[in-house]
Formats: structure tokens, sequence, C-alpha cells
């Protein structure tokens, strides 16, 4: 994915909303996994649950941590990626791409404009 | 832990290990690489290759003189009064009261010369628990300073280091020696110490080397082993490694407050001795069983069950988390857990509290992992 289409959330989670639907992809960052070091499991929130903007969707157990999860966008979760039950890892070796969290249908969003830009982003890790 | 506030001191490795591009962190007063890539791809190559380690972090405590053997085995639980030079013991010390003070290995280097090696956040309190128990003449040195400590783990320790320049003078003695065994050679006048000794649970070697020479020995060791596949490994990795194999950890199992009944050690308290500091405490909780005990739990799922995170039974709290990890090796949720004793005598379902929720947790047997060669 491009992460110059992308949103990010100050919590480190990416949105990419795509096309003209209302659908948006989320998961976190690379800076983010690569802090976490390995990813050992990932609560996601449920199929057909509500997520709300900047609010915990669930957790990120790494080897030496465990992280909350916080929703970027609100909305109706209307998949979850299952690959991550059993290879937690995908999100260590492909953020951007196939570990990916969940998908949602965006119920404003308006939301992304709250969230930052990829330039935008680096900047704010570059000062962390 | 003791947290320290001082500045932060570095091994004489920190330059490799920047090179290496290391994740560094204040471990125990020390700048220490906690990883160096995955702490999963660490763990794995010193399960099935091998892997080196930093830990010059540790603390050597040297008593010597006559009769230091005497004095030794007046301050440890365990019985050194017929370690041979050459010979290595696991022990804890402790108070009179017969909580732990460290968990530390004695070795013999020679007669009336020997050397503690204690963890690094407990260097100060163990010189002072020792000093304060002194029956004889016998110096009491902190020698820490002295020594840079490389530890080489994994299936191939032996070959990588019978590979390497440095111990070609030894090669006989690499082969031939045995688990809990050193010897002493000498290296351009400098004395070197070779332990078959570990903190991961695989055969394994640790080598004392002066602290100058650290970095050439870092470097032979890490060029013999390239053939065989090594790797550098950090403080993460060997956390996770010594979980699997079930070793205690002080600060996680072990502290001011635990006595080694209770920790599982008993096996090194040796009761019978005539006298050590903790005996009378020791025998009185021998002989009435310990309070808590340390157990294992697999957890369901995949989430971590980690330290302090209560451990219940029925629907009372029965006992608390130690330590917790996913085991790369076996690909479960473990966890090392103290519960009361007579809990973990009823059954062997109990439940880990995580963040709320209560996940199923059913007792297994320590060690999780048994290496095959150590």
């Amino acid at each position: 994915m491009d992460v110059d289409k992308m949103r990010f959330s100050k919590e480190h989670e990416w949105v990419a909303a795509e096309g003209s639907d209302k659908m948006a992809t989320v998961g976190i960052t690379e800076y983010a996994a690569g802090e976490l070091g390995d990813i050992v499991y990932i609560e996601l929130p449920e199929e057909g649950t509500e997520v709300k903007f900047m609010e915990p969707m669930g957790t990120i157990e790494a080897v030496k941590t465990v992280a909350d999860l916080y929703a970027p966008i609100s909305g109706a979760v209307k998949e979850v990626n299952k690959k991550l039950e059993d290879e937690p890892e995908l999100t260590n070796q492909s953020p951007y791409g196939e570990g990916w969290f969940i998908k949602v249908e965006m119920s404003d969003p308006s939301e992304l404009e709250k969230l930052m830009s990829h330039e935008e982003y680096q900047e704010m890790i570059g000062k962390e | 832990m003791a947290e320290y506030t001082g500045e932060l001191k570095k091994t004489p490795l920190a330059a490799v290990h920047e090179s290496l591009g290391a994740k560094m962190v204040p471990f125990a007063g020390f700048l220490m690489p906690v990883r160096y890539s995955s702490i999963l791809d660490e763990h794995r190559v010193v399960r099935e290759k091998v892997g080196i380690f930093d830990v010059s972090h540790m603390g050597e405590i040297l008593i010597s003189g006559r009769p230091a053997r005497e004095f030794v085995n007046t301050v440890i639980t365990n019985d050194c009064s017929k370690l041979d030079p050459g010979g290595v013991q696991y022990t804890v010390m402790c108070r009179p009261n017969g909580t732990i003070v460290d968990d530390l290995l004695v070795s013999v280097i020679e007669e009336d010369k020997f050397l503690l090696v204690v963890n690094a956040a407990n260097r100060e309190k163990d010189f002072e628990h020792i000093q304060s128990h002194r029956i004889s003449k016998a110096q009491v040195e902190d020698i820490s300073d002295a020594y840079a400590l490389l530890a080489v783990q994994g299936p191939f320790a032996r070959e990588v280091l019978e590979a390497c320049p440095i111990f070609v003078p030894v090669r006989q003695k690499l082969n031939s020696i045995p688990y809990y065994r050193h010897f002493c050679f000498s290296y351009n006048g400098a004395n070197i110490i070779v332990s078959r000794t570990g903190y991961t649970g695989e055969l394994g070697f640790e080598v004392f080397v002066p602290p100058e020479m650290a970095p050439a020995f870092w470097d032979a060791i890490t060029s013999a082993g390239k053939p065989f596949g090594i790797a550098p490994a950090g403080l993460a990795a060997r956390d996770t490694l010594r979980f699997e194999a079930s070793f205690c950890l002080y600060g996680r199992e072990l502290d001011d407050k635990t006595t080694p009944y209770q920790a599982g050690l008993g096996w090194t308290v040796k009761i019978r001795k005539p006298y050590f500091v903790g005996k009378e405490a020791l025998k009185e909780e021998k002989k009435l069983g310990p309070t808590k005990t340390l157990i294992g739990l697999e957890l369901a799922g995949r989430s971590i069950g980690r330290q302090g995170y209560a451990v219940s039974a029925g629907n009372k709290v029965v006992g608390n988390v130690t330590s917790g990890s996913f085991s790369p090796t076996l690909k479960k949720s473990l966890c090392m857990a103290f519960v009361e004793t007579k809990e973990a005598k009823k059954g062997d379902r109990f439940e880990v509290e995580i963040r709320g929720k209560r996940v199923e947790a059913r007792r297994t047997p320590l060690p999780f992992y048994k290496s095959r060669a150590k």
C-alpha cells in the first residue's frame, strides 16, 4: 500500500481509505511494529462491533511488552485479518501489507482530517 | 530490583553493540543490548545453532586465602566442601530467616580461591552480605570490573570455540569438559576462564576475559562461528531462553521475600551441613512445608500472563505470575507462578487474570523445555 495515501494517528495506527466507498483498512505503523519487537498475539475487535475514534479497540502482545490499540477511525468492523491469529508476525514483516488488522465501514470519514499525513507522522516520530 | 540512579555503565563491548545496531536498554546499572534484530530469531538461533551474548554486567566476587572453602560453605546453602578445583556449583545465599539474598555460581579456581558469579543488580548487596557473615581471614574482593563475560550458547557452541584460533591450545579440554566444570588457560599473559555453564538451557560456555580483550574475543568467536550460523543475542532472548528452561531469575521468581524451598530450589539446600546462614529457618520450613510453591502454567490462547498478574483457583486469588511469555520453541503461552501450596496440591486448573479477563491456565510441569544436550 502507498503510505502517502494513508493517514496516521499519534498512537501509531494507520488508516487507508480506499476509493469512494466508506471502507477503510487499519493497521499499525512500521515504526510501532519495530519498537514493539516480535508480536506474538493481537487481540482485535470482532466483526460487527463498532469502534470509536481514538478509543481502545484491542491489544498487541509483543515478547517484551503489551500495548493498547486505538481505533484511528470510527465505524463498524466489517472484516478482521484472520491470518494474524496464527501468524501475528505478519505485522512485523509487513505492517502496511499482509499485517493489516481490520476493515472498517467509516461512520465519519471527516475524522481522517484529524489524522496526520505520512510526512507529518515521520516528523512526529523523529521528535519522539 | 533497585533502580539505578547514577550514570549507566558500559560494558567493554559497547562499541561492538553499537556497530551491530543493537537496541540498548538500562539494566542493573548497565547499558545493555536487549536485542540486535528480532528476539524470536535470536532465541531460535540459540536453540538451533549458536548465539553469542555479552553478559559482562554479571558480578564476580573472589574469595581467597585460608580458609576460603569453609567460609564460602557457611554463606551458601549448597555444599561446596567436596567441590574440587575445576568444579562449578549452582546455589543460593540466604539470610538468617531463610529468604534469598541471591542465586549464584560458585567455581573453585584453585584450593582456597573461590569465584562467585552473582547477579549484576545484587552485586553490592551480596558483597555486604558475605562480608557481614565472614568467619575467617579469607579475603573477599569484588572483582567484577576485572572480567568481561561472553556466553556462547547453542548446539554448535563447542564446535565454534574449537574452530576459534584463540582456543586452539585448549581444544582437547573444550572437547572433554563436562557440564558444570570449568578450566583456565593463559592467553597473551591473561588468565581466561572457560566454564561449561549458561542460562539458556542449551549446551554452552561462559568465557571470562579481561575487559580490554573482550572485543578481540567477540570478533574471533564470531568469525569462527560464521559457518555455524552464529548470531549475537540480547538480554530479551536470554530471558525467553531461561524462561523456557525454567531457570529462576532474581527479581522474578527469586527475591528478598522468597525462600529456596518455595522457588523449587530445595535441591540446592544441604540441610545436613553442620552450619550455614539460614539453616535454622530453612530446617523449620522444610519440616512444615513451604507456604507457596512455584508452578508452571499453560494458558489457553495466545495472550500472555505477565509478572504480577493474579492467579486464581475457583473464585479465589491464590497467587501471582512471576514470569510469562509466549514460548518461541513450544509455541504456547506459558507462565511461572507462585501459588499457595495447598492450592497447588488440590488441582491443576487455574486462571490468570489478564487485563480484566480470566484466562484458563492448566498446570504443566517445570521445566517447560529440556534440551537433549547441555
